[in-house]
C-alpha cells in the first residue's frame, strides 16, 4: 500500500456541508503508511468548534474508505485540536458510530438523517449552477426541464450530481429528468424560474461556507489550499 | 454620526463586546477551551484589512481606552448594544457578562445599551436571575447562544418546553428584542446545530417578541432567508456578514446582501460590528460606500439607496430599541433626494 493509494481513496470523502472533497479542503494533515501496512491519517478542520457530528462523518468515513483498500492492516484515524476529539478518536478506534462517541448525548448511530439532509442540499446546489449555465446559454426554462441527464455535459458538477442522486436513491438513469426536487420529482417549465432562485441561495450558502473554511485555515491554520474564488486576504 | 457626499447617517452597533477572555481568566481543567475560543475568534479578525488586526493578547483583553477610541471616536458609533455571552463553564468570570457590559454602560449612560441573557437549562434560579438583571440595567434586549455548554449538556433549542417559560418572563419583564445565535453544539447531538427551525417556531409562538437572528443564521442562511421571508417579527443581525465578507470575500458579501434584501428586505436588517472582532470603522466606511455592482452577475438582485443604507446603520435597531433618532438624522419623507435618484436610476436600468 501506498500513500498516494490513501490519499486518492481519502479524496472519496466529502465534507458533508460543504460537498467538498476533505482533500481539497486541506483537512488532510498528514498520511503515514508503514512498511506493515498500518495507516494513520491526522484530519484537521479550520477550528476546534467545528460541529461534532459534522467532524464524526468526516473522520468515519475516512476510515471506511481507507479500511476498503487492499493491503492494509491498522488504520488509525486522528481528528486533531477539535473539542470532542477525544470522544471521536476513542469511538473510531473502538469502532463505534456516533452514539460510542457521545453517549446519552444522540439518538441517530449513524447520522443518517443528517447526511441526507445534506446530500439533499448539495445536489440542489450543484443543479442550480448546471441550470445558470443553460440558460445563460440560451436555453429556455422550458428546454432547460425538459433536458434528461444524459443531455448534461461531462463536468464535475453533472458528474457529481450523478453520484449524488444514487446516494439518494433518486432515478439515475440516462433518460430520467436532468432536474428533480430532493424528491425526485421532475422540475416543471413553469416553477423553474422560482425555484432557481431558492435553489441558488442553497449553492450560495455552500460556497460561502467553504470560502470562510478556506479563509479561516489560511489566517488560523496557515494551510495555502486551491481557491475557486478570489480573495483579497493576504495577512 | 457619519457623515458621507452630504448625506448623514445615524449609526447603532446592534451587536458588539467588551469581553475578558485573558488566561487568568481561564477555568482551570477548561483551558484548552478558553484558548481554542479566544483563538478562533482572533482567527476571524484575520478577514478583515490587514492594517486593523490586533495582537493575541491585546484581542484576549483590550481596554476600556481602546474600546472608548474604537467605537466612538473612530469607529462613527451614535449607539452601541453590548451583548452579554457568559461561557462560564469556560471563563471564571464569564466572557462578556451583563455586569461587566453594565459597567461600561455606567460611563456612557447615553451612548450604550445592556443586553442581558438567558439559559433555559438553569431553570428556577435562571428565572429570577432574570428578574433582578432586567431591573438592575433595564434590559430590552437579551442575547441568546444555543450552543453554551452547561454542566454536561452541550445545547439547548428554543423550541424546548423550558426555554418558552423564559420568553413568557421576558415578556412580562418588558424585555422585547431576543438576539439568537446559533452554535455548532446542540442537543441532540446528531440534529443539525445551525437548523434555524426552533427560532421559527419561537417567533410564530410569540409574535409580541423580535427575533434578531446574529450573523444571519450563517452557516444556514438558506435556512434563515426562508423563514425570515415569512415571519414579520424576525429580523437579520448583519454582524460577521460585512465583518468576514466585506473584505475577505466581496463577490460572496455582494451576493448575501442581495439575498437578504431581496428574502429579508431593507426594513429587517440590522448592522452590528461584532466587536472586538472586528473595528465598526472600517466596515461603517466600507458599508455606506459599498454598492451592488452593475453586471449581469448581480442583476436581478435588489440595489441598496441610501435609504436602505439609513436604515440598516441605525433607523432599523433604533426602532426595535425606542432610541430617539435626531430630526436631521430621520429619514426625510421616507427619504432623501439622493435615495429617490439611486431609485430611479436602479429602476431604469
Amino acid at each position: 500500500m501506498t500513500r498516494e493509494r490513501v490519499i486518492d481513496a481519502l479524496a472519496e470523502v466529502y465534507d458533508p456541508e460543504l460537498d467538498e472533497p476533505i482533500t481539497k479542503l486541506g483537512f488532510v494533515i498528514s498520511c503515514e503508511v508503514s512498511s506493515d501496512g498500518d495507516v494513520e491519517v491526522v484530519l484537521r478542520l479550520p477550528t476546534p468548534q467545528c460541529a461534532p457530528n459534522f467532524a464524526f462523518l468526516m473522520a468515519a468515513d475516512a476510515r471506511k474508505v481507507v479500511r476498503r483498500l487492499p493491503d492494509v492492516s491498522e488504520v488509525t484515524i486522528k481528528l486533531e485540536d477539535h473539542y470532542t476529539g477525544e470522544e471521536i478518536n476513542a469511538a473510531l478506534g473502538r469502532g463505534d458510530g456516533f452514539t460510542g462517541a457521545f453517549p446519552g448525548e444522540t439518538v441517530d448511530d449513524d447520522l443518517a438523517a443528517l447526511r441526507e439532509l445534506f446530500l439533499r442540499k448539495a445536489l440542489v446546489g450543484r443543479e442550480s449552477r448546471l441550470c445558470e449555465t443553460l440558460l445563460t446559454g440560451g436555453a429556455t426554462p422550458e428546454e432547460v426541464a425538459a433536458r434528461r441527464l444524459e443531455d448534461l455535459p461531462d463536468v464535475p458538477d453533472a458528474r457529481r450530481c450523478l453520484e449524488l442522486r444514487r446516494r439518494l436513491g433518486l432515478p439515475d438513469g440516462p433518460g430520467s429528468p436532468a432536474f428533480v426536487l430532493p424528491s425526485g420529482e421532475p422540475v416543471a417549465a413553469a416553477e423553474l424560474t422560482r425555484w432557481l432562485r431558492t435553489a441558488r441561495l442553497m449553492r450560495l450558502s455552500l460556497e460561502v461556507n467553504g470560502g470562510i473554511c478556506r479563509s479561516l485555515l489560511r489566517v488560523h491554520r496557515g494551510v495555502e489550499i486551491d481557491d475557486p474564488e478570489e480573495e483579497v486576504l493576504l495577512r | 454620526m457619519y457623515e458621507k457626499d452630504g448625506e448623514k447617517y445615524f449609526v447603532v452597533d446592534g451587536h458588539q463586546h467588551f469581553w475578558d477572555a485573558s488566561p487568568a481568566n481561564w477555568v482551570k481543567g477548561q483551558e484548552q477551551y478558553a484558548k481554542g475560543w479566544i483563538e478562533c475568534f482572533h482567527a476571524y479578525m484575520g478577514l478583515g484589512p490587514p492594517e486593523t488586526h490586533w495582537p493575541l493578547e491585546k484581542f484576549m483583553k483590550y481596554s476600556e481606552d481602546d474600546y472608548v477610541n474604537d467605537v466612538f471616536e473612530e469607529g462613527h458609533i451614535d449607539r452601541g448594544i453590548l451583548q452579554s455571552t457568559y461561557l462560564k463553564e469556560w471563563y471564571a468570570d464569564g466572557f462578556n457578562t451583563a455586569e461587566r457590559n453594565a459597567r461600561m454602560v455606567e460611563k456612557f449612560p447615553d451612548k450604550l445599551i445592556v443586553n442581558g441573557r438567558f439559559d433555559p437549562r438553569e431553570g428556577e434560579p435562571g428565572l429570577k436571575q432574570l428578574e433582578e438583571d432586567a431591573k438592575r440595567y433595564n434590559l430590552k434586549g437579551v442575547k441568546v447562544y444555543t450552543a453554551e455548554w452547561y454542566k454536561g449538556s452541550r445545547g439547548w433549542k428554543l423550541t424546548d418546553p423550558e426555554a418558552q417559560m423564559f420568553l413568557d418572563k421576558c415578556k412580562e419583564l418588558g424585555i422585547k428584542n431576543i438576539h439568537a445565535h446559533k452554535g455548532p453544539t446542540i442537543w441532540p447531538l446528531d440534529k443539525d446545530a445551525f437548523d434555524v427551525k426552533d427560532i421559527d417556531i419561537a417567533a410564530t409562538s410569540n409574535p409580541e417578541l423580535n427575533f434578531i437572528v446574529e450573523h444571519v443564521g450563517l452557516p444556514r442562511i438558506e435556512d434563515f432567508c426562508f423563514m425570515a421571508t415569512q415571519e414579520p417579527n424576525v429580523y437579520a443581525g448583519l454582524a460577521v456578514v460585512i465583518g468576514g465578507l466585506m473584505h475577505a470575500r466581496p463577490r460572496f458579501f455582494n451576493k448575501v446582501m442581495g439575498e437578504l434584501l431581496f428574502w429579508v428586505g431593507e426594513d429587517k436588517i440590522l448592522f452590528g460590528s461584532d466587536y472586538a472582532i472586528w473595528e465598526p470603522k472600517w466596515q461603517v466606511e466600507g458599508f455606506i460606500a459599498w454598492q451592488m455592482p452593475d453586471t449581469e452577475e448581480y442583476s436581478d438582485y435588489p440595489h441598496p439607496t441610501t435609504v436602505t443604507k439609513k436604515k440598516i446603520m441605525g433607523l432599523n435597531a433604533a426602532k426595535l430599541y425606542d432610541i430617539e433618532v435626531p430630526a436631521e438624522l430621520q429619514l426625510q419623507n421616507g427619504g432623501s433626494p439622493a435615495a429617490k435618484e439611486d431609485a430611479q436610476l436602479v429602476e431604469s436600468a
